[in-house]
């Protein structure tokens, strides 16, 4: 008994650093901060797909999501495709689970059909950009274990410098550096490598803004080093606290989405 | 009829399309299928050969939505009547129902071109001439209700006036005929309409439907006026009823679909008349997995079974080909990205045991830009001549497809 007290008062008096985040934490606040901030959340999103030839190929969606319980939690995302035209009222909806593979779902216009489809490869590219799924709707932390290499300031911020490894050999890259804004905990910059340890995809952060509180990336690129092909998004109409209701994602709504959503 | 009532419709909501919100789309598209083995009966060496408009409007007001889908075509094989009225339809959409009026295309069930509770009707014509996916399917006219109650959703369809399938052209295409010296033929459409209820939702995790439809064969049956001295064919479209039920969900790395339906024939119970189809068993399993990034993997086993078999073996006239009380069918595709996703490669494949039935379709599909696309394919028929796709073996084709949209 009295060792315990004794314990508990050494804990207290220890030196602050050792109240400083781990890497792992680092990475829980940003991918809060990142990917959960509001209850609910709406995006006009522009992708431009841009080769090394400086060919251009513009992919548009709404994009609506909603949170079920914390940061880290469940998720449901919804999206909604105007551009190409060969795509155009196609719907998507995926049911997110933190590990465990997502559910989704795609509803074909051509033949007027919702279909359930596979979706373990969380790594593909998300509608032929450089993003992944996981880029767009996050990679579960388990996954990776994180490590805090040093602070340092890109563009004016102090960032904590995050090395990510998979902690399975199936992941696409070999690891990854994080630039965490010590801030606000976005991701002002992350730098892929691929298993060989070669450069490989770089994204940044190119514009924040504060919507209701939350700061928002709002402008971002994705950059396939190894091809010179990279993907530019922007989200436009950005919006949190929006009132999307859990009926939305349904079937009825990927057949027919509400038109006030995606103006 | 429909062009007299749709027009009225369109009068009638002129003053709500003049507030609405209204966007113009469509195509262009040049489709031409040439043959790869033989003639057509009718001397012609192409399935396919047309250049196309289509024109889409899309109006929407408050609750009510607006779509008018219509195509203008130009065929080069001596068809007058490719012009048609895709989709026409108003919607209204309430809190926890709504509703669809007018001609618009229903697709129930979850299989790949293997249709167990699909009971709406397609156009076997367009996929056997290597036509986009978009003319898979017609059009019904109908009226549509749907309400989301909590416990679960219930979709109603009503059609007044049936509408059949396309099938393939007997000038350009060899159908087997068991009576080819018979050539006074004519077709009796049904003249009642038909009704279907699909009612779904998640069950533990699945989707989960179950399907009733009371109508009508969407292809014809043949009826010859006597067996010894046949001089007239009637076409007609027999009676059915299909009972079904399906589920959808995850099941290992992939997405597990099963599909079951009891289809009663309902003119012909007892099994005992052989121009009826067989009161039958229909099941489906089908299973898609992603193997790899951009590749979408995809198996389906279906089986057919024929209730009373042993009266439609009594029945069935000498020289007829005889179907097997089971059948069964397997699947494949194979469907790859490359380029961005801008190049996909598809190959289907479909292999029937009781009659050698074989379907394959490769197809290689390409966006130029954001606005236009083509694609490149074929299909390859094979199997007994009275089998569905045995009886194609000699129109084996290939097709292009080029699209320009606006």
């Amino acid at each position: 008994m009295r060792s315990r007290l004794w314990w508990l008062v050494l804990a207290a008096l220890l030196p602050l650093p050792a109240m400083a985040l781990t890497g792992e934490e680092v990475m829980k606040k940003s991918q809060a901060a990142f990917l959960y901030p509001g209850k609910d959340f709406k995006a006009r999103v522009t992708m431009k797909l841009i080769g090394k030839d400086g060919g251009e190929r513009v992919r548009e969606l709404v994009m609506l999501r909603k949170n079920f319980g914390e940061a880290g939690g469940d998720q449901k995302y919804f999206m909604v495709f105007f551009k190409p035209a060969d795509v155009k009222d196609m719907s998507f909806m995926t049911y997110k689970y933190p590990a465990k593979d997502d559910d989704r779902w795609m509803f074909i216009p051509a033949v007027n059909m919702v279909k359930r489809i596979a979706a373990q490869d969380n790594r593909s590219s998300f509608v032929g950009s450089d993003f992944t799924y996981e880029d767009v709707s996050g990679r579960d932390i388990e996954d990776d274990s994180h490590v805090i290499e040093r602070e340092e300031k890109i563009g004016g911020h102090d960032c904590y410098v995050v090395k990510s490894t998979p902690k399975k050999g199936d992941a696409d890259f070999g690891h990854k550096i994080t630039w965490v804004d010590k801030a606000n905990f976005l991701p002002l910059k992350e730098d892929q490598f691929d298993r060989k340890g070669a450069a490989y995809k770089l994204f940044t952060a190119d514009e924040v803004v504060v919507i209701k509180g939350h700061p928002t990336v709002i402008r971002r690129t994705m950059k396939n080093q190894q091809t010179g092909h990279r993907t530019e998004a922007a989200y436009a109409s950005t919006d949190y606290e929006v009132g999307i209701e859990d009926s939305l994602f349904s079937e009825r709504f990927l057949r027919q989405p509400p038109r006030k959503w995606l103006e | 009829m429909f062009a007299r009532i749709a027009f009225s419709a369109v009068l009638l909501l002129a003053p709500m399309l003049a507030r609405a919100d209204v966007t113009f789309s469509g195509f262009l598209q040049q489709n031409t299928a040439f043959n790869t083995r033989d003639a057509n009966p009718d001397g012609r060496h192409y399935k396919w050969l047309e250049e196309r408009a289509q024109l889409k409007l899309d109006a929407s007001n408050g609750p009510w939505h607006l779509l008018a889908k219509g195509d203008l075509a130009w065929d080069h094989l001596g068809r007058q009547d490719q012009s048609e009225l895709r989709e026409l339809y108003v919607d209204y959409t309430a809190s926890n129902w709504d509703t669809r009026i007018g001609r618009q295309v229903i697709t129930w069930g979850l299989g790949d071109l293997v249709f167990v509770n699909d009971v709406f009707p397609k156009d076997h014509e367009a996929l056997f001439s290597g036509r986009p996916l978009d003319y898979l399917k017609r059009g019904v006219d109908a009226v549509k209700l749907s309400a989301y109650p909590e416990f679960a959703n219930f979709e109603f369809v009503l059609s007044p006036t049936f509408r059949e399938s396309s099938i393939p052209d007997a000038r350009r295409f060899h159908l087997y005929d068991p009576m080819p010296a018979v050539t006074t033929r004519g077709t009796i459409k049904p003249e009642q309409g038909d009704v279907g209820l699909r009612i779904y939702r998640d069950v533990g995790g699945w989707d989960a439907a179950l399907y009733l439809y009371r109508g009508f064969q969407r292809t014809p049956s043949m009826r010859p006026d006597s067996m010894t001295a046949p001089t007239r064919i009637s076409y007609f479209y027999p009676q059915l009823s299909v009972y079904g039920a399906s589920a959808s969900g995850r099941a290992g790395d992939g997405v597990l679909n099963l599909e079951a339906a009891w289809y009663d024939s309902r003119q012909d119970r007892s099994g005992s008349d052989f121009t009826v189809p067989n009161s039958q068993t229909r099941l489906l399993a089908g299973y898609q997995i992603q193997p790899m990034e951009d590749v979408s993997l995809g198996f389906q086993y279906y089986v057919e079974h024929m209730h009373d078999y042993d009266a439609y073996r009594a029945a069935l006239p000498a020289g007829f080909p005889i179907d097997k009380r089971w059948s069964h069918t397997v699947t494949a595709r194979w469907t790859q990205f490359f380029l961005h996703q801008t190049l996909r490669l598809s190959v289907y494949a479909s292999y029937n045991d009781s009659n050698g039935d074989h379907f394959v379709n490769p197809e290689l599909r390409y966006s130029f830009t954001d606005k236009i696309w083509g694609a490149v394919g074929a299909n390859y028929y094979a199997g007994k001549p009275w089998g569905q796709f045995g009886q194609l073996a000699r129109d084996d084709n290939v097709y292009l497809q080029l699209r320009y949209e606006f």
